[in-house]
């Protein structure tokens, strides 16, 4: 009966050519390296799940913000390990994105017929930081706070466009309930979408080039 | 590797990925779930006995208001919650009072005890009903619920049982 069904879904998705041009398709020698990507991905997905589990419990208001975050830590079951997924996910995110993007550096791969791919890809990166810039102040605790202050603050520096700058991230001229508000928001709706959009393109991008094999020392 | 009964390298690394992606999923899954369902697992609620008055204020035959506030912690938030009703003193014994919860059973308002119309009041769908918590009129399914155990303290205080929740 599975076969059936799976030959009937076949039929009308192309579940096979699937399979083979996204899980199977033909690959240069590879390394450890080659998988970083993978791993960003893979970062991402679990981000972003751990993420729609925490506005669970998480409130973005300054009134609430720290006490859900202590609920969510030691009131609910299981939070702690959600929030820590969550929490040292981030930072591993930033680490290997960045290594991702040394090695397509070092081994040159960005070159023809990839150059839109690591565009994109500087993409990714940016978006990766514009998440943790905002993720950051969410806990509403001193350190996020004053975290924020200073990056909004030095912003702010930019010349000509500083101060309009500093308001549209602040909400206003100072850290507020605004600038909360506004983080959370481009925490999970606006910079996730970005950032989905861009790894559509990017995977597109992928599997239709494949991927690039280590210089030799004739290239 | 064909008529090999040895796996091949391709699906040793198949099951192998399977299985440690199952077990992540697992570890990381189940705790997920726990974590969205925990509210619903919290056991009950406090229970105290709650003073309403003293006996010997409560005449005969006659509503006896009281009400009385509790608050209730929900996650980070501290929610003060107001609960009311009415003894109904019947005769010198204690235990005979009738304590009745003013909250309608139809929708939750609060009844009022209305002299004139002899009746509890329901101030949302005109419910109505009798001294003694009978449905009289209007859309209530049943009669107005009761604070099932009291006691009488040394110096002649009612005080009712209460379960949160």
């Amino acid at each position: 009966m599975w076969n059936n069904i799976y030959a009937w879904l076949d039929e009308r998705i192309g579940l096979n050519d699937l399979y083979v041009n996204l899980l199977d398709r033909p690959e240069p020698k590879t390394t450890w390296w080659n998988t970083l990507g993978s791993a960003s991905m893979f970062l991402f997905v679990m981000q972003g799940l751990t993420g729609i589990f925490l506005t669970v419990y998480y409130t973005p208001s300054p009134d609430h913000a720290y006490d859900s975050v202590q609920y969510i830590m030691e009131g609910v079951a299981f939070g702690w390990l959600i929030r820590g997924i969550h929490h040292w996910g981030a930072s591993l995110m930033v680490l290997i994105v960045f290594i991702h993007m040394l090695r397509v550096f070092f081994t040159a791969s960005f070159k023809y017929p990839r150059e839109l791919t690591w565009l994109i890809g500087i993409g990714l990166f940016l978006t990766t930081l514009g998440m943790g810039f905002t993720g950051y102040l969410l806990p509403w605790n001193q350190k996020s706070f004053w975290a924020t202050t200073v990056g909004t603050q030095i912003a702010g520096t930019v010349p000509f466009l500083g101060d309009f700058t500093l308001k549209a991230l602040r909400g206003g001229q100072d850290l507020s309930a605004l600038t909360l508000q506004r983080f959370f928001a481009a925490h999970i709706w606006m910079i996730p979408g970005i950032l989905a959009a861009l790894i559509g393109v990017h995977l597109f991008l992928i599997i239709k080039h494949g991927e690039s094999h280590f210089p030799t020392k004739e290239d | 590797m064909s008529g090999s009964n040895e796996l091949s390298r391709r699906d040793f690394i198949k099951v192998t990925t399977g299985i440690i992606g199952g077990f992540i999923g697992a570890v990381v899954g189940l705790p997920a779930v726990y974590y969205l369902i925990d509210p619903a697992l919290q056991g009950g609620g406090k229970e105290a006995w709650i003073p309403i008055g003293k006996f010997e204020d409560m005449l005969l035959d006659t509503p006896y208001a009281f009400s009385f506030t509790r608050v209730q912690v929900n996650g980070w938030e501290r929610t003060a919650s107001s609960f009311g009703g009415y003894a109904i003193r019947k005769s010198d014994k204690p235990e005979e009072l009738q304590i009745l919860n003013s909250r309608c059973t139809h929708l939750g308002c609060t009844v009022n005890w209305n002299e004139e119309a002899n009746a509890y009041l329901c101030p949302c769908h005109d419910a109505k009903f009798s001294k003694d918590g009978k449905v009289l009129d209007g859309p209530p399914p049943r009669e107005l619920d009761t604070y099932p155990e009291h006691r009488i303290t040394a110096d002649g205080v009612i005080e009712i049982f209460f379960k949160e929740g």
